[in-house]
């Protein structure tokens, strides 16, 4: 089995490890990493529940080779709190119960991260147009649309205001 | 508008129960923290992976297994001799027996045939995750090929292929309920009929957690410990320690975080109790997590109905009967509560929330060449809802009436409670009128068909659907279920202790998967103790921490487990009480207790509070005589009766009359499950529901080929609603207290999914009644309006 010695540095930390080349990201992520936050839900790249940031760009971890991401930059769900304090995308998911069984909820909340990093001011439409590759089987969606709103919301004050916001 | 509840605080609640507080499990949740059983690792841990049998019916000649014991890092490779070598039995147990029903063995792996597409035949254990898959993949199956059939309507049919010999023409069991006599009478003198053949599609449950468990044996103890994705941990226990002759109370299994379950793991399935088999016999830690289309071939599919049904009514539009029968496809073998869904779970609901003078439904359970059906969200129930909302809407038509008005005019009255319905249930409150009322209010209804007809005059098809349910659950009391066939008892325990700090730990039987129980059963348990809410903390799900349960399904966690906590707490408050009266030299009866403080009456001076009376329960210093020390109590809730939350749901739709596409225009829920503990959450139950029964009504199904190949085996060909694919939901409620529960509670997890089904379907069919469509199956794809619209088009030309 060939094999392959990559870096990859995963929420600010680089790490050098070898993997075989039909390792996936999402498993050198959760098994050779210990990052288990990142979930395998379906395998074929439909569900998102392995979703990441790979150089700022939300991809699907379980259909995307390790070796493929040498020398990027990872960033996964373990990344967002921050001093202690859930970012605001977290805040509102808890507040707007965008989640309940919680397995989708680090992909949908690394893919919402990248939507609102483009558009910082989505309708609607545009975040269930953004969200459509992230299955949910709990909430029906509706309070994970008024979660990334409400995000949003506190992100932009933030910007406005120069500091982290809050309602 | 109607309600939307916003989260709050705990300390910001007046009364913990009915306040939307927000939920405590979310943290870990959001940040990555959460254990699901695949994040659980160990030192030495190995890796299962099954080799599954390709073809849906075939007979097992030879398997060769060298390839793969030849490749380095493989420790195991098993076959059902192995397992045969070991001396279990190995065989799904089913717990839910009918009188005469077949019970063929369902092993563990497959003995000398498979009989649907999935079926485990051969197990491998290796060092590594990929290698223990290609090792299984290496493994050579000699098969003869047999003839495969996966309609249950079929399998009984003269020279279809045959596959169990205990089971002649596929026939698992004949069951009936309900009155023949009766109901053919009323049919004979009936003014109209109505009549419809259907489908209740399979459906793939797809928890976002595929399956998965980690199993361990400690050869020195003697203890089994097995983590696994689980609804009911006890359950499991019992059912594995069956299947594999192990002692109960040497093992331990544990449900970590529990990625979404809908019924999907309450069963015992092979490939679970064969991981644990792997750990017993090699000692140590194995691993088998199913990826997605493994999970699609050998997890439960739910429904699977093949059904006619017919309805006798007189002119003035009043529902006389309803006969029903129908073909319930139980799969390749009786699963664990298999027998249950199409016969107690079904058919007793069929005359869903209409008074009516006979009912009679008779069942033929089939084996078929596919996944053994199990419980799935709603468990017969929506099966049984759909019949009767689909015939009411058909006699409406037939009769000449608005759908609404029949539905009032045969409603149950709300001062006929508690009724006995024709089918034998005692419906225990109800109030039908009010969300009808409630839901065409919101929705716009009398506009609406105003705006319908002016559209249809522009040849534009709206159309709205109306669905009223009502459902049973919190199943119960345990000696009803043993009556009715069920091989285990439907209570549930609660433990609620003291600490000497006064702090508390509440254990529950139930086991939570996304419902948010450590947040409601906590607002119980607190408000109950008078304590803060942060002074409670919830364990469930561990079978080593919790004494017994039964698990969490069937909308019975707050129903039967939130009342089996709450009886902890109230006697922990009586006992507590006796201490306190000790202590301040009173009678028991001279004591008030209110917000966690014992006071003597009329001298409110002289109090206690309950959290000093633990730290004094534990010094045990200065007790009443002969009282025991400590502060914990534990109850076995067992229910009175069943619990039957009710509702309306209205979807509004438009069809596209060139290309058959289908928009949702509105979706209006009114609900009433009783008392809500944390509306917050409830709703987030009624939403996830209905995108699950909007899921089965517009998107998804099982599709076998003729051959018996699951077409539908992976994510990218089965139809898991999208975000934006469903529309807003507007949720209301109305409160109809159950008066027998001690909450006055009724379940609401599976409400939406038994409601939304019916109402897509109603709806496509009232948009285009003008081309003479009646009925069309699920899922009601834009390629199904389409075809039904050009089949209308071409047998009657189109308008009437």
């Amino acid at each position: 089995m060939t094999t392959h010695d990559i870096t990859l540095t995963v929420n600010g930390t680089a790490h050098d490890l070898t993997v075989e080349s039909r390792t996936l990201l999402v498993h050198a992520l959760r098994d050779d990493l210990g990052h288990t936050g990142t979930n395998v839900g379906c395998e074929t790249s439909m569900c998102g529940a392995c979703t990441v940031l790979v150089d700022d760009e939300a991809v699907k971890s379980c259909t995307l080779l390790a070796a493929a991401c040498d020398g990027s930059e990872v960033q996964t769900v373990e990344s967002l709190v921050d001093g202690g304090e859930l970012h605001p995308l977290q805040e509102a998911f808890a507040q707007e119960h965008g989640l309940q069984c919680g397995f989708c909820t680090p992909g949908m909340l690394m893919t919402s991260l990248d939507l609102l990093a483009h558009d910082p001011d989505p309708s609607r439409e545009e975040i269930r147009e953004a969200l459509e590759g992230n299955l949910c089987r709990c909430t029906g969606y509706q309070n994970i649309v008024n979660a990334v709103e409400r995000a949003a919301q506190t992100m932009r004050a933030a910007t406005d205001g120069g500091d982290r916001g809050g309602d | 508008m109607s309600s939307t509840p916003e989260f709050i605080d705990a300390h910001e609640a007046q009364r913990l129960r009915g306040s939307p507080v927000r939920r405590r499990e979310d943290r870990p949740l959001l940040t990555g923290d959460a254990q699901y059983t695949d994040d659980i690792s160990r030192e030495d841990l190995l890796h299962l992976a099954f080799t599954r049998s390709h073809h849906a019916h075939a007979r097992v000649e030879a398997i060769d297994t060298s390839a793969a014991e030849a490749m380095e890092g493989v420790v195991a490779v098993y076959t059902a001799a192995d397992v045969a070598a070991s001396g279990v039995t190995g065989e799904v147990p089913p717990v839910w027996l009918l009188p005469e029903l077949k019970t063929p063995p369902y092993p563990m792996l497959a003995r000398e045939r498979v009989r649907f597409q999935g079926q485990p035949v051969a197990a491998v254990v290796a060092e590594r995750r990929y290698l223990a898959a290609d090792a299984a993949d290496a493994i050579d199956v000699t098969y003869e090929k047999l003839d495969a059939v996966t309609s249950p309507g079929a399998a009984t049919t003269e020279g279809a292929p045959q596959l169990h010999e205990e089971a002649p023409n596929n026939v698992a069991a004949e069951w009936e309920i309900g009155d023949r006599e009766d109901t053919d009478a009323a049919f004979d003198r009936a003014d109209h009929t109505v009549e419809l053949d259907l489908v209740n599609q399979r459906l793939l449950p797809t928890a976002m957690e595929p399956r998965a468990v980690l199993a361990e044996y400690n050869a020195s103890t003697e203890k089994a410990t097995v983590h696994m994705s689980t609804q009911c941990p006890h359950l499991h226990r019992r059912f594995f320690c069956e299947m594999l002759d192990f002692p109960e109370h040497r093992m331990r299994v544990v449900a970590p975080d529990v990625g979404g379950g809908f019924g999907s793991k309450d069963s015992a399935h092979p490939d679970e109790a064969l991981t644990i088999w792997a750990a017993l016999q090699l000692e140590r830690p194995v691993k088998w997590v199913a990826t997605r289309t493994e999970g699609y071939a050998s997890t439960g599919h739910g429904r699977g109905h093949e059904t006619h049904a017919e309805m006798a009514l007189s002119d003035d539009g009043d529902i006389l009967a309803i006969r029903v029968h129908t073909d319930g496809d139980l799969g390749g073998y009786v699963s664990t509560f298999g027998a249950l869904n199409p016969t107690w779970g079904y058919a007793p609901m069929l005359p869903g929330q209409y008074a009516m003078e006979a009912m009679h439904c008779t069942v033929t359970e089939a084996f078929t060449n596919a996944v053994p059906t199990e419980p799935y969200r709603g468990a017969g129930r929506p099966e049984a809802s759909y019949v009767i909302e689909r015939l009411v809407h058909l006699a409406a038509k037939e009769v000449g009436m608005d759908p609404a008005d029949l539905r009032r005019r045969n409603y149950i009255p709300s001062d006929e409670f508690p009724y006995e319905t024709t089918a034998g249930y005692l419906y225990d409150s109800g109030d039908y009128e009010k969300p009808l009322d409630r839901a065409l209010e919101l929705v716009g209804y009398d506009d609406l068909r105003a705006r319908q007809a002016e559209l249809r005059a522009e040849g534009r098809y709206l159309g709205i659907g109306i669905s009223s349910y009502v459902e049973s659950c919190g199943y119960g009391p345990s000696e009803i279920v043993g009556q009715i066939g069920g091989q285990l008892g439907l209570w549930e325990t609660g433990v609620v202790r003291f600490h000497p700090s006064g702090k508390v730990t509440v254990f529950c039987g139930t086991s939570g998967h996304g419902q948010g129980h450590q947040t409601t059963y906590a607002q119980i348990v607190a408000d109950e103790l008078g304590v803060d809410f942060d002074d409670v903390d919830v364990v469930e799900g561990d079978t080593d921490e919790v004494p017994m349960g039964m698990g969490t399904y069937g909308s019975r966690s707050v129903t039967v487990g939130g009342a089996a906590v709450l009886t902890s707490a109230r006697k922990a408050v009586e006992k507590a009480r006796q201490i306190a009266a000790h202590q301040l030299e009173v009678a028991t009866e001279d004591l008030e207790f209110e917000s966690g403080e014992f006071s003597v009456t009329g001298a409110p001076d002289r109090a206690i509070h309950i959290q000093e009376v633990a730290r004094q329960a534990y010094l045990a210093h200065d007790l009443p005589e002969g009282l025991e020390p400590g502060l914990e109590e534990e109850s076995f809730y067992d229910p009175e009766n069943l619990v039957y939350p009710f509702g309306v749901h209205v979807v509004v739709v438009e069809v596209d009359a060139d290309t058959g596409e289908l928009s949702f225009e509105k979706y209006v829920a009114v609900d009433d499950c009783g008392e809500q503990i944390n509306p917050k959450i409830v709703e987030g139950q009624v939403h996830g529901a209905i995108a699950q029964g909007l899921g089965q009504g517009r998107f998804e199904g099982v599709v076998y080929d003729e051959s018996g190949n699951l077409v539908t085996g992976s994510m990218q060909d089965y139809a898991v609603p999208k975000a934006h694919q469903l529309p807003h939901f507007e949720t209301d409620h109305t409160v109809t207290p159950c008066p027998h529960n001690p909450l006055g509670v009724k379940g609401v997890g599976e409400a939406g999914t038994i409601a939304a089904p019916q109402a897509v379907v109603n709806a496509v069919c009232d948009a285009l009644s003008p081309l003479g469509v009646d009925h069309i199956d699920m899922p009601v794809t834009d390629e199904a309006v389409w075809q039904a619209m050009n089949r209308a088009a071409a047998t009657d030309g189109g308008a009437e």
